[in-house]
């Protein structure tokens, strides 16, 4: 069993760190818990957990600007945020109830740490996008800060952003400063039928060129759309393709009739308003379409919308697979079926071919731990990204081995 | 407005000049080179006009393999790079060096793919700002970042400051809309940054790139985002009798629930020199000025701008248009867009570009007043009130050296104030070698090193566009590595 470490201050974090480093000894980061089954498993007899660097240290919602201590559950994040009206623009994707980690432990230090955005990505960007500020010990035991609480900053390198998705292996982050926008007057979801997957994406892209900033397109093939939680929705037993409007109310009603128009060739859809709106996209950034299950393992996949389809087509050329795009095809999590290598050759070719990445987020440890869960890199790239390691954790203190073998 | 140290050219280098141009034209063509005096003088400075250094030798790559070929010779011989678009950096970002080749990607400027399924555009990095919204905006679609000096400015320069614009309340900056990049490392190597996907897998190395003022690499190529424009869009002018109610009012807005696409504040100097230069039919008799504008379809433009009015009206405003057709817009952002123009008219000014916390506005313009009027100098206040992102203008003569000094002093000490409360020195300049040597007022020892380190990381020897960014007293052990990492030929 591996020791718990749980700092309450950066200063004792820094005091860690320094211990671990003076005995070159590795050691898992964690807040929560919520990625343990993610990512590349750890080997590390240290943990140290940022659950007890808990709060939010700064909340303006008039500058639509919050600050909190990395390991703030989301949840409380987005209560405190609701309760004035506001929400976090990126729409975070929680790993744990797919993976099988425990519910409601995701801290907004992993949000960052894994960059996992939801659906409104396409239309107001990712959490990368929208983070300001970061302070974090590194694996020297250094405290640093970079970017800050202000909305445009370009004061030298931006070591904030390119912190997201590092997975904790260049810096243990210790508070975030982040961007928030108002939560939308009304939604509403048009939901159209039996649509193949090339037509389905075919609408989704139609719609994202269209004026009316569509914040949700997504495409859920029948078997996918048959787990949907949501009653009226998984009750239809048909493919669904799902695009959601968020605006002030006299825009919705206009932008709606817009938007069936331009996509009349695709069919009539079904209306859903503001309270289903809700229920539908909170469920699907938990993923309820792909439950964790031993029996499969879940890819997700980043491309080019127009190539998703195909990737998906190539790829069950070998393998059964259930697919749920989002990013009107950009994001693909395709579930195939548990084995040695969790699919990842043909996977990887596949999207090789047609351009894109892919990561693999669920499999069994043993098999994480011997395929390469994020896409292989090219030479080039892997010269920088291991200089950059050395240059944050040259003693490969942090996380070693969460996101590369040997890094 | 020259007390900024820059290092000795090394005279060695200029001693092989001759011998450096005739290898450099033996790899990419004599044609791509400008060796002559005058022309050189030509790139001697940017938009920071008050530092001036001929380069060594100016280059102008036609291709990615060109600038790979022309990097790896000055990597292996220990020559200097600075890289530069159009040159109209305001903080001294592409300012040259005696000892350096200035590398201009400004015949780089296809558009080379344009895809509107997947909402994204590859363009080689030497076009400039502009021209990428000119070509998509026949079938609607835009890109987002606008910088005043967009029909200039190259999307290269963009890349390397993290430009913004007006419109960035919306929209984002640079970071926000560019999705991958092909760059060229010092020693000649070619890597492409994430793709035509909306993210990149392993560390987002884009981000540290994006922003990275020529410190990193020279990009030759990105792929951006271009998005469908909104069916319209409307400014509407709210006047003020203090800064207090207008900044007080910007709060009330975003508060209600409306972020609109654009929120400009403009103090009383400022509005009389535009509307004088520009007769846009701003207010005269208001201390502060809001250029607010939404989007949508003419309805839904009305709805917006009425409950604006509406939240504004709270805060006591002296006067409220809103904008009657598409002609009276274009005068209102003409007027806006003209300003810094219009004020270059009336004096020289040094323009500033701290960002702060909105809710320090009104302690932040004060104390600006009063930092300028303390070295007798006036200063006129155009800034995106929207994301707290100031651009002071001290007017000054140029003409004389005492003044220039003293408008580079306040300068300094409006940036002070402006991290003291919580904000930082740039929001869409960049440091380059004007704010240099004020990174120790907002970042730590250990801040600097962190960043320090990534740049050796990416660039051991420290050749590319030296002297900038870091201050130099600070970056010596790192430049000092230089002999060592950096094999010499003569």
């Amino acid at each position: 069993m591996a020791e718990l470490v749980r700092p309450a201050a950066e200063w004792e974090l820094q005091t860690v760190i320094a211990k671990l480093a003076a005995q070159k000894m590795p050691a898992e980061i964690v807040g929560h818990g919520a990625l343990r089954n993610a990512g590349r498993p750890s080997a590390a007899e240290i943990v140290i957990s940022t659950a007890s660097l808990r709060g939010v240290t700064l909340y303006e919602p008039t500058e639509l600007v919050m600050s909190a201590r990395a390991g703030t559950p989301l949840l409380e994040i987005e209560a405190e945020l609701a309760s004035r009206g506001q929400m976090l623009p990126f729409e975070p994707v929680d790993l744990a109830p797919t993976t099988g980690a425990p519910a409601g432990a995701l801290s907004i230090g992993g949000v960052f740490a894994t960059n996992m955005s939801g659906s409104r990505r396409i239309a107001t960007g990712s959490a990368r996008d929208h983070l300001l500020g970061v302070r974090g010990v590194n694996g020297r035991a250094e405290l640093f800060k970079s970017g800050g609480r202000v909305m445009k900053n370009v004061t030298g390198l931006d070591v904030a952003r390119g912190l997201t998705g590092s997975w904790g292996t260049l810096a243990v982050l210790t508070e975030l400063t982040f961007k928030v926008v108002p939560l939308p007057e009304s939604m509403l979801t048009l939901v159209y039928r039996n649509l193949p997957d090339d037509l389905a994406i075919e609408a989704l892209t139609t719609a994202m060129g269209t004026p009316f900033e569509v914040t949700g397109a997504v495409h859920l093939p029948k078997g996918a759309a048959v787990r949907l939680r949501h009653p009226k929705l998984k009750a239809l037993g048909q493919s669904l393709t799902l695009l959601r409007l968020e605006n002030f109310i006299a825009s919705i009603a206009y932008r709606k009739d817009k938007l069936i128009d331009a996509l009349k060739v695709f069919g009539t859809p079904l209306e859903f308003g503001s309270e289903d709106t809700w229920a539908i996209w909170n469920e699907l950034r938990q993923l309820s379409v792909m439950p964790y299950a031993t029996e499969t393992s879940l890819w997700r996949i980043s491309t080019v919308p127009t190539k998703a389809p195909e990737i998906v087509a190539a790829i069950k050329k070998f393998m059964p697979a259930e697919a749920f795009y989002d990013w009107s095809g950009g994001l693909i999590w395709l579930e195939v079926p548990a084995a040695a290598d969790a699919g990842a050759s043909d996977v990887r070719r596949a999207v090789a071919v047609r351009g894109g990445h892919a990561t693999l987020i669920r499999a069994a440890p043993e098999v994480r731990a011997i395929v390469d869960v994020f896409e292989p890199m090219k030479p080039e790239v892997e010269r920088l990204t291991r200089g950059m390691k050395a240059a944050f954790d040259p003693l490969g203190l942090l996380n070693r081995g969460r996101m590369y073998a040997n890094l | 407005m020259t007390s900024l140290r820059l290092p000795d050219p090394d005279q060695a280098v200029i001693s092989r000049r001759a011998a450096i141009i005739e290898d450099i034209a033996r790899l990419i063509g004599r044609d791509a080179l400008i060796a002559d005096e005058d022309g050189r003088r030509a790139f001697e400075t940017d938009a920071l006009t008050a530092y001036r250094r001929v380069p060594l030798l100016v280059v102008l790559p036609r291709t990615t393999e060109d600038v790979s070929k022309v990097l790896r010779y000055c990597h292996d011989n220990g020559l200097k790079v600075i890289p530069r678009g159009a040159g109209t950096s305001l903080c001294g970002g592409a300012l040259p060096a005696e000892d350096a080749i200035v590398l201009c990607v400004s015949k780089m400027n296809r558009i080379l793919d344009v895809d509107y399924a997947n909402r994204c555009a590859r363009v080689e990095s030497g076009i400039t700002n502009l021209a990428i919204s000119a070509r998509v905006s026949g079938n609607g679609f835009f890109y987002a970042p606008d910088p005043s000096s967009q029909l200039a400015c190259t999307l290269a320069g963009n890349l390397a400051m993290n430009s913004g614009g007006a419109h960035c309340l919306k929209y984002g900056v640079t970071t926000n809309n560019v999705l991958g990049v092909r760059m060229v490392l010092i020693d000649g190597t070619v890597v492409d940054i994430g793709g035509a996907h909306l993210d990149a897998p392993g560390y987002d190395l884009l981000s540290y790139v994006i922003g990275s003022e020529g410190q990193l690499g020279v990009i030759t190529e990105a792929t951006v985002r271009i998005l469908r424009a909104a069916e319209g869009a409307r400014p509407m002018l709210v006047g003020f009798g203090s800064p207090e109610s207008a900044g007080a009012c910007v709060s009330g807005i975003i508060g209600a629930g409306i972020v609109p696409v654009a929120i400009e504040y403009m103090d009383k100097p400022a509005i009389e020199v535009c509307e004088a230069f520009a007769p846009a039919g701003y207010p005269l008799d208001v201390e502060a000025l809001l250029i607010i504008e939404v989007e949508g379809s003419d309805t839904e433009i009305g709805v917006l701008l009425n409950r604006i009015a509406e939240i504004a009206s709270a805060y006591q405003p002296k006067s409220m248009v809103i904008s009657t057709d598409p002609d009276h817009s274009a005068r209102i952002w003409a007027g806006r867009k003209a300003a810094f123009g219009a004020v270059g008219r009336i004096s020289d000014y040094y323009c500033m570009d701290g960002t702060i916390p909105l809710g320090q506005l009104p302690h932040v313009l004060t104390r600006i007043g009063e930092i300028c009027s303390g070295y007798g100098l006036k200063v006129a206040n155009i800034f995106h009130a929207g994301d707290g992102n100031l651009h002071p203008l001290i007017l000054y003569n140029a003409n004389s050296p005492e003044e220039a000094e003293k408008a580079e002093l306040a300068g300094a000490d409006i940036l002070r104030l402006c991290v003291e409360v919580g904000g930082c020195l740039t929001g869409e300049h960049g440091v380059g070698i004007e704010k240099r040597d004020l990174m120790t007022v907002q970042f730590s020892p250990t801040d600097l090193a962190v960043q320090m380190r990534i740049k050796t990381v990416f660039d051991p020897g420290w050749l590319l566009n030296p002297a900038k960014v870091f201050p130099l007293d600070v970056s010596a052990a790192h430049t000092d590595q230089r002999a060592a990492a950096a094999p010499r030929a003569a």
